[in-house]
């Protein structure tokens, strides 16, 4: 029961265009039934003072993270969520959010893991959503319980682990955060305090692409034609390539993720969600610091 | 009596309040209790509001935060900050600390336990890295008290 796509010229130069929807498009089918639209910020109270009327709140830190154990909720809770969200699996879910739908794409990327298949991104997220002056609503809404199925969580098509990591050199990966971070100056993006990894640095080989560098001033992507010049002109990626993106708890990586599989196509990509926060803390495994990529450590 | 309780009872009415408000709270409820402080930072003095050069930016907040501390002839504090609106976490912060020190002494305010941010019960629900902004602002709260009271 899939909600028609967007089919605006804007979008039909990428790989997957049907994953991306406009704000035209947003307010011409919010009352599709079979359409939930979720809002996820980085700021947890951005939502309650204004959001796009009829969405609802999924909040990356209390709702999509395990409380005690460093990974995400499990199937059960996962379903137990969705549920209460009123959505249901054949539902499609349009996601938006604050910083360039920074949040939004890492919700969307859990979502993936539990292989809902149809979410999508409003292009420019709630920024745009603002600056366009669309409307907002402090409402609430109250939604019907669906009924969420309890599905198995991907752990190796989108996601991948320290140890996959190990085992990845001599292909690809990316380093989706700032050039301080990247080069062991920082281990915080420039401007957030300081937290998290004993070590500064970068994995061997990784290619430097900062996450913004998808997106426009005004939050929405970049063409296709810029994001091919950023991506494969740029880090070198091209066509079958099995790539590894990662930032600092695999956040701003969920962003590149969305970019590389649902814009550019590519289809073996993985967000590895341990990102600095675990590689920077470990024991042993290989580093490198400043500005180059660095060797393949021969392990 | 245990050290905690000590901590407490140490605490100034204003600030104690405050803490008890928010842990008598659910931890969803604590959210909108914070966003309740968001709404209400209060807004600049006249005699503050063209005086950007006054203020200081809390380097530990990702979002542009500035605070400024003024500690009167009675030796009372005052704290300003400024937090936009798209914000609402930072401000509220912002918020919770100009009115829970306003009108204390600098004895008062510099006696207030640093990790004071840590004790609304907050941490479940907007994580740690946020809580370390309003530590950050609280630190440099204290520091601008001293600097106002050995000048």
């Amino acid at each position: 029961m899939s909600v028609e796509t967007d089919t605006s010229e804007t979008f039909a130069a990428f790989a997957h265009p049907e994953r991306l929807v406009s704000a035209d498009w947003l307010l011409a089918h919010s009352q599709t039934p079979g359409l939930v639209i979720v809002e996820s910020d980085e700021d947890v109270l951005l939502y309650e003072i204004g959001h796009i009327p009829g969405a609802v709140k999924i909040d990356w830190h209390t709702d999509l993270n395990d409380p005690v154990t460093r990974d995400f909720i499990d199937s059960e809770a996962f379903a137990r969520l969705m549920s209460a969200k009123g959505i249901s699996r054949d539902s499609t879910i349009v996601l938006y959010g604050d910083k360039s739908n920074w949040w939004a794409a890492y919700a969307l990327w859990i979502f993936s893991l539990f292989g809902h298949e149809d979410v999508r991104l409003l292009d420019g997220g709630r920024d745009k959503w603002i600056a366009d002056s669309r409307p907002l609503s402090t409402e609430q809404p109250v939604v019907p319980t669906a009924d969420y199925p309890v599905v198995p969580r991907d752990e190796k098509v989108l996601r991948a682990f320290r140890d996959d990591v190990l085992a990845h050199f001599g292909n690809p990966l990316i380093d989706v955060r700032s050039p301080e971070e990247y080069s062991g100056e920082r281990t915080t993006m420039p401007a957030y305090p300081e937290e998290g990894a004993l070590r500064g640095g970068h994995i061997p080989t990784a290619a430097n692409v900062p996450w913004a560098k998808a997106a426009a001033s005004d939050g929405t992507f970049r063409s296709r034609a810029e994001l091919d010049a950023i991506y494969r002109d740029g880090a070198g990626l091209t066509d079958g390539d099995d790539v590894i993106a990662y930032c600092r708890i695999g956040e701003r990586s969920s962003h590149t993720w969305f970019v590389l599989t649902h814009l550019l196509g590519f289809t073996k990509v993985r967000n590895y969600d341990g990102s600095w926060t675990e590689w920077g803390s470990l024991v042993r495994v290989p580093i490198a610091r400043g500005t180059q990529p660095g060797e393949a450590p021969a392990l | 009596m245990t050290g905690a309780d000590t901590q407490q009872s140490d605490l100034p009415a204003g600030l104690a309040e405050i803490r008890e408000d928010f842990q008598a709270l659910e931890v969803r409820q604590r959210l909108l209790l914070l966003l309740d402080f968001s709404n209400e930072l209060p807004e600049l003095p006249e005699r503050y509001r063209d005086h950007p050069d006054l203020f200081e930016r809390v380097e530990e907040c990702q979002s542009p935060i500035y605070i400024f501390v003024e500690v009167d002839r009675a030796r009372l504090t005052h704290v300003f900050a400024t937090a936009p609106a798209e914000a609402p976490t930072t401000r509220g912060f912002a918020s919770i600390l100009a009115q829970g020190l306003e009108g204390l002494t600098a004895e008062q305010v510099l006696a207030v336990p640093d990790d004071f941010p840590g004790m609304l019960g907050l941490t479940e629900a907007v994580s740690l890295l946020r809580i370390r902004g309003m530590t950050g602002m609280l630190a440099r709260i204290k520091r601008q008290v001293r600097e106002r009271v050995a000048a």
